[in-house]
């Protein structure tokens, strides 16, 4: 079983904060093409076309006929053959790690493979592979029990792979949806110390105020992502102790392009989705940046919900998916920069929720308590990719398999 | 020498016998715009983007972008902004004739029963009455509504707005009549977010103030402070709305300018 995580406590003014370094980040195409399949949280290997053989680690041919590799889900079971302690380290990170396990695994895949251990794997055991994204983006595989042990998410080299609610103190941007309450009540109930919940316009009412802000753990705060001065000045308040942003911010309005369009709400909406995005990443990021590696309650995650048809653009929709491509642009951007600081950018793509602005379209849609779960499934995996309903799931298989062809299908 | 009245009013202002008082909200992000229903367009809110300020995007000056609405923070409304003054001549901010722009006021205070019910009506009567104990409201006058509603900025209370819609004083239909065809005025001016009531919605006929105020070429002041600090008659309100062209309204500096009362 694993020793659960204790409460931290608060820092020793006079100590310097760790710097967050992240894992050697030099990877090959094929690795980085790994790393697009960690980012879904898929086991994947590469087998060949020709032989058949499954390869680890990513090459660019088959090692043995040469033929040509292509990316396969495969059976995550495997046994550990070896198991080794790391007591010493050249790199930065894993010097701040130590010791830190890693052990031979005999796939059932077919290859063996180094691979990193939960702290509740032991030579021999049968276990479950997963392949996960480091701090850097870097595609790694850890081995974890085969069955659930006690306060396993607590270990602590799996929690470098994840951005676990436990403990953390988050700040969800928009308090007064129905999802940020939902979201806000999920992550207390994973653990989080407290979550600051944003109101955009605190001198109005909103539906479920008394009994969200009543709750223990929740903290309300002023914040209005069409507003600078706003984000900055709660980024000044709380920015050192913010560990994970959650982006519930959105503004959907139904309307085409030339037809039947409002430019207002695009405004709004592009102020709101796009700038909003910038703003909170601009106001927030740096402090986190700088605490990556911060102890128990590091900071860890950068999470923005936003509607999937970002992807492929949407008829009757097309502002609420035009913000939502540029989101998922500037997501790309930021991704990049946090992972050079140990930081995770996580999108959780949502087809049309149950609100007020898609009264138009027919069910199914996505529940808040629906996405609040693919939220806390988002942290606890470190997932960089999630889909929250099966509308969802289906447009980003749709668009995996042939983008273009999705753009045609859902703008018809 | 007979002394212009220019000049006159230029000593006045130099020894200050007339002081300036400002009757204007500070534009600021969180100051409350009016609230529509949800399926209509809104009103967006002050906003201001830093474009430098002494740094790399220009290291010796300082100045932001704003966006607003033009009905954002204290504000002019033109005829053009009800339907009904949609035809009239000269009915947008850049025609406005700017002979309008400095008018009298005269101040009619209801703050003590606008502060017993938020939902106060003014009425023809409640005028005729204010008229047998004030005298008559004289003519091209701005007609200053004091609600002392002005103290409500930074409140819930200030839009005021309930589950059943906001809860704000203002006129009826039959005071806005009166006003505008036995009383000629050149406007209502208020200190709430708009010149109608907050329920003006329900009204017969709806939101008279604006309907009767614009379709008779007249105009509207919004979101006013220090109402409560001009006398009865005498404050003279200079309000210059910006030069939009085609404009339906104007946020606004509005001053009164008023003379000092001697000890």
């Amino acid at each position: 079983m694993t020793k659960p995580l204790p409460t931290p406590k608060r820092k020793d003014p006079l100590g310097r904060s760790t710097l967050g370094h992240v894992p050697p980040g030099l990877r090959s195409r094929a690795a980085t093409e790994m790393a697009t399949y960690a980012a879904q949280g898929r086991f994947v290997l590469q087998s060949c076309d020709r032989c058949r053989s499954v390869t680890y680690p990513p090459r660019d041919r088959c090692p043995t006929c040469w033929g040509t590799l292509t990316w396969v889900d495969q059976d995550s079971g495997a046994r550990v053959e070896a198991v080794t302690t790391i007591r010493h380290s050249t790199d930065n990170f894993f010097r701040n790690h130590m010791p830190w396990r890693i052990g031979t695994v005999r796939l059932d895949a077919g290859p063996v493979a180094i691979v990193h251990l939960h702290g509740d794997v032991q030579q021999g055991d049968r276990v479950r592979m997963t392949l996960r994204l480091d701090r850097g983006g870097n595609p790694a595989l850890l081995a974890m029990p085969k069955e659930e042990t006690p306060n396993m998410q607590d270990d602590p080299q799996l929690r470098c792979f994840t951005a676990h609610p436990k403990h953390r103190r988050i700040l969800v941007t928009d308090g007064r949806s129905a999802i940020g309450q939902a979201i806000a009540r999920a992550l207390l109930k994973a653990g989080a110390q407290t979550v600051f919940l944003g109101d955009a316009d605190p001198l109005m009412r909103y539906p479920g105020k008394a009994e969200i802000e009543a709750q223990e753990g929740i903290e309300p705060v002023s914040l209005n992502l069409t507003d600078s001065g706003s984000v900055q000045e709660l980024a000044a308040q709380l920015g050192g102790r913010v560990d994970i942003v959650i982006n519930t911010a959105c503004f959907v309005r139904p309307g085409g392009v030339a037809f039947g369009a409002k430019l207002s709400d695009l405004q709004a909406g592009f102020d709101l989705g796009v700038l909003g995005l910038v703003r909170l990443a601009q106001g927030f990021a740096p402090a986190m940046s700088a605490r990556s590696d911060d102890g128990v309650n590091s900071a860890a995650a950068f999470l923005d919900i936003l509607p999937v048809s970002g992807l492929s653009g949407q008829s009757g929709y097309a502002g609420a998916a035009a913000s939502a491509a540029a989101r998922l642009s500037l997501l790309s951007g930021l991704r990049g920069e946090m992972q050079q600081t140990g930081i995770r950018v996580l999108s959780v793509l949502t087809g049309p929720v149950d609100d007020d602005w898609h009264q138009e379209l027919p069910q199914p849609k996505v529940a808040p308590g629906q996405l609040a779960r693919a939220v806390v499934h988002a942290l606890t995996e470190g997932q960089e990719f999630t889909c929250a309903g099966d509308v969802a799931k289906d447009l980003f298989a749709r668009w995996q398999a042939n983008p273009l062809l999705t753009m045609r299908e859902e703008n018809r | 020498m007979t002394r212009s009245p220019l000049t006159l009013l230029a000593e006045a202002l130099a020894d200050r016998t007339v002081e300036c008082i400002d009757l204007t909200n500070t534009l600021s992000p969180d100051f409350p715009v009016i609230v529509l229903p949800a399926e209509f367009g809104q009103c967006a809110p002050f906003r201001m983007e830093k474009v430098s300020r002494y740094d790399d995007n220009g290291p010796a000056w300082y100045w932001n972008n704003i966006s607003m609405n033009e009905h954002t923070g204290t504000h002019f409304d033109a005829p053009a902004h009800w339907v009904t003054g949609k035809d009239l001549p000269s009915n947008t901010v850049d025609a406005v004739p700017t002979q309008d722009f400095v008018a009298p006021a005269v101040v009619i205070d209801i703050s003590k029963e606008a502060a017993a019910d938020a939902d106060f009506v003014l009425t023809r009567a409640f005028l005729e009455d204010w008229e047998a104990r004030n005298g008559e409201i004289p003519k091209r006058h701005w007609i200053a509504l004091r609600t002392d509603w002005y103290k409500r900025v930074g409140t819930p209370e200030y839009l005021n707005l309930k589950e059943d819609g906001t809860h704000s004083p203002g006129p009826d239909g039959s005071a806005m009549e009166f006003l505008v065809h036995e009383r000629d005025c050149v406007g209502l001016a208020v200190e709430t977010v708009g010149t109608d009531a907050g329920q003006a919605f329900h009204f017969n006929p709806p939101l008279p103030a604006h309907s009767i105020l614009h379709g008779n070429g007249r105009y509207g002041l919004q979101c006013l402070t220090n109402l409560d600090k001009l006398p009865t008659f005498g404050a003279m309100i200079v309000a210059c709305p910006l030069k939009i062209e085609g404009g339906s309204g104007s946020p606004l500096r509005v001053i009164a300018l008023v003379e000092r009362t001697r000890a």
